[in-house]
């Protein structure tokens, strides 16, 4: 496992954020927590992953999640087992959907 | 009251328990949010979840209270270690004092989690007495069964403890998975990768012809909701010397009538079935018509 | 250890009428003055519906026959000694998992009765087997050497696809899954380990009292947390009762 915290600038998130969890920890799969963080501006992310050396290409797909998203004051907590980046950004796009009140 | 079929073999413990509940109705104890992850996997380098697989708390259906916890069965299988077996005995010691309508147990497991195998066994077995417990201050426990991982190793003795069980016809219910009879027995004892066999010897509707399960429902969300509520409708049972000694007798009959038994199709006769090997492709409502015709003329 | 060897250690040379059939455990027992019943498996059983049946339906008897006779219910001694289940795809099929399930219910059902119920491991306690009635009494006895598990470390190694080796040494540290009877007592589930040279039957005597007393709720859980081998149980179940 390898565990490291991420932090990215990005817009302030809408008021009234709910804590969610999205995703399964399950072989190619993840899950994201929500919570609301601060300062409003930035995102933190917390990653615990199975798969070891791939630190980049997190800090590439997270920091793409921070700037096309109004993500700035939550708090994301990662627990993966080896999900693509593609799974990534779908899972994260789905938890911040749920945790601002988009679509569920 | 939407009428989308959600299928209960795809969906995760969470969106299980949001399809089953009335809505904003649910509350959960020890959440995510409070990270009480694993520490024995944890030590062994193996991926963590923030709820250690299984979500425990309170719901209401159709009004009535409940105290339920949903196994999430692609984290590890959903097996049990110390974290989550004690979310389930705490919510069932929870139940003797909040005497709950019932408390539901979404099973989806494959039993002990290997990697903390000693806790996870004291576990199920603290949860056995939790069922015992909870059923002798006269709350029903109800066992829902229609996930990947069905209820094996403990979980299905569990399972077989509660007052009614409601499976699908994709949900498994056994002690021994195929996978290890096969790695311990051979092939020729049970080909694991023989999935209409797998499901002819563990499924549901193997299950509920032996009257194992309570009832046989279609993988949706919804008809899960409505068998519990059916279930809840009918008197529970009494559990005493009398009846002990009955079901003792219903099993002994059982064996000596299938002492060679070992594929479905052979129960599926007994109980009336004209075409066994037609069973598995029958309609859930077919099939328990046809069930209840057969069984008619005296139960196996 | 032969049959006789055990049961006289337990009860005395000729204190007992206890009698192994293949490998099922039954009989009568006299201790300080008591009857005990005496239930169980034998010789590493993988235990199949026909001797779980066996068991639960010696259980029963018991209960009938005291409620019958209006006789102070009997404690009853179960003889735990058990690989595990019988795998077979016949077992599968009947069921296994309910006639265990209606095992541990004929257990329950001696306890809601009055009956004491102490469980004795002598030689192993595997899985399954141990869930189906062993583990479910008011007090569990093992000898020191007896292997109780789930699996053992190599074949965990394959199934977890953790190295052995790292296995083995993680277990030297923590007894939360390497076999062994001292695990399980640091765990809260074995309540005490007899040694070989101790008076078995002096050791029986007390613990019979001890499970006459005990209490009607679970302790194990506490009881792992007293004894350091397993810290989260009770406080998790306090978490979820007391939310």
């Amino acid at each position: 496992m390898e565990k490291f915290n991420l932090e990215f600038d990005s817009p302030p998130s809408p008021v009234g954020v709910r804590s969610t969890l999205c995703g399964v920890v399950s072989s190619g799969n993840l899950e994201v927590l929500v919570e609301a963080g601060e300062p409003s501006h930035v995102c933190r992310v917390e990653v615990n992953t199975s798969a070891v050396g791939f630190r980049d290409i997190w800090q590439a797909v997270l920091a793409d999640f921070a700037a096309s998203h109004a993500a700035g004051g939550l708090s994301l907590a990662i627990n993966d087992a080896g999900a693509t980046p593609a799974v990534v950004g779908l899972r994260l796009a789905q938890a911040f959907e749920t945790s601002t009140g988009g679509p569920t | 009251m939407t009428l989308r079929r959600v299928s209960y073999f795809e969906a995760s413990a969470r969106a299980r328990v949001a399809g089953l509940m009335d809505p904003g109705s649910v509350l959960e104890w020890c959440p995510p949010q409070q990270r009480h992850s694993s520490p024995h996997l944890a030590l062994l380098d193996a991926p963590v979840a923030f709820d250690d697989g299984v979500m425990v708390g309170s719901a209401r259906l159709d009004g009535m209270p409940l105290l339920f916890a949903a196994q999430e069965g692609r984290f590890n299988g959903g097996a049990v270690g110390e974290v989550h077996g004690a979310k389930i005995c705490g919510l069932l010691r929870r139940a003797l004092r909040e005497r709950p309508r019932a408390v539901l147990l979404l099973v989806d497991s494959g039993g002990v989690r290997l990697h903390e195998a000693n806790a996870g066994l004291i576990a199920i077995s603290e949860i056995m007495r939790g069922v015992l417990a909870a059923q002798a201050a006269g709350i029903p426990v109800i066992a829902l069964i229609g996930g990947s991982c069905g209820a094996f190793g403990g979980m299905g003795i569990v399972s077989r403890l509660c007052d009614a069980l409601i499976m699908s016809e994709e949900g498994r219910l056994g002690l021994s998975g195929p996978e290890v009879i096969e790695t311990v027995q051979g092939v020729e004892e049970f080909d694991s990768r023989d999935r209409a066999l797998v499901w002819r010897v563990t499924g549901g509707k193997l299950r509920r012809a032996l009257g194992e399960a309570s009832d046989l429902v279609g993988d949706d969300v919804g008809a899960f909701r409505a068998a519990t509520l059916a279930a809840l409708a009918r008197p529970s049972e009494v559990r005493d010397l009398e009846r002990l000694l009955a079901n003792q007798q219903a099993l002994e009959t059982r064996r000596q009538h299938f002492a060679e038994a070992r594929d479905g199709l052979e129960i599926w006769r007994a109980c009336g079935f004209a075409e066994p090997e037609a069973v598995p492709m029958l309609a859930v409502d077919d099939f328990n018509r046809q069930l209840a015709a057969g069984q008619a003329g005296g139960s196996i | 250890m032969s049959d006789a060897g055990l049961f006289d250690r337990l009860f005395g040379a000729g204190a007992h009428q206890v009698r192994v059939d293949g490998q099922f455990v039954h009989g009568e027992a006299q201790l300080a003055g008591r009857q005990l019943a005496v239930i169980g498996t034998w010789n590493s059983a993988a235990i199949d519906g026909d001797l779980a049946l066996a068991v639960a339906g010696a259980v029963l008897a018991v209960v009938g026959a005291d409620a019958a006779s209006g006789t102070a219910p009997r404690p009853i001694v179960f003889i735990a000694d058990t690989s595990g289940q019988q795998l077979s795809r016949h077992e599968e099929l009947l069921g296994i998992n309910g006639t265990f399930a209606h095992l541990a219910r004929c257990v329950d059902l001696a306890r809601r009765h009055g009956h004491p119920l102490l469980t004795l491991v002598h030689g192993e306690a595997v899985s399954g087997g141990f869930l189906a009635f062993g583990l479910l009494a008011d007090r569990v006895c093992a000898l020191a050497d007896a292997q109780v598990r789930v699996m053992d470390l190599r074949a965990m190694a394959r199934v977890t696809k953790i190295d052995f080796e790292r296995l083995q040494a993680l277990a030297a540290a923590s007894p939360v899954f390497a076999p062994g009877a001292a695990n399980y007592w640091r765990m809260g589930a074995v309540d005490e380990l007899w040694a070989a040279r101790d008076d078995w039957a002096h050791c029986l005597t007390a613990a019979l009292s001890a499970a006459a007393s005990a209490s009607a709720q679970d302790g194990r859980a506490a009881l792992g947390e007293t004894r350091g081998g397993r810290s989260l149980a009770a406080p998790i179940a306090a978490l979820v009762d007391d939310a």
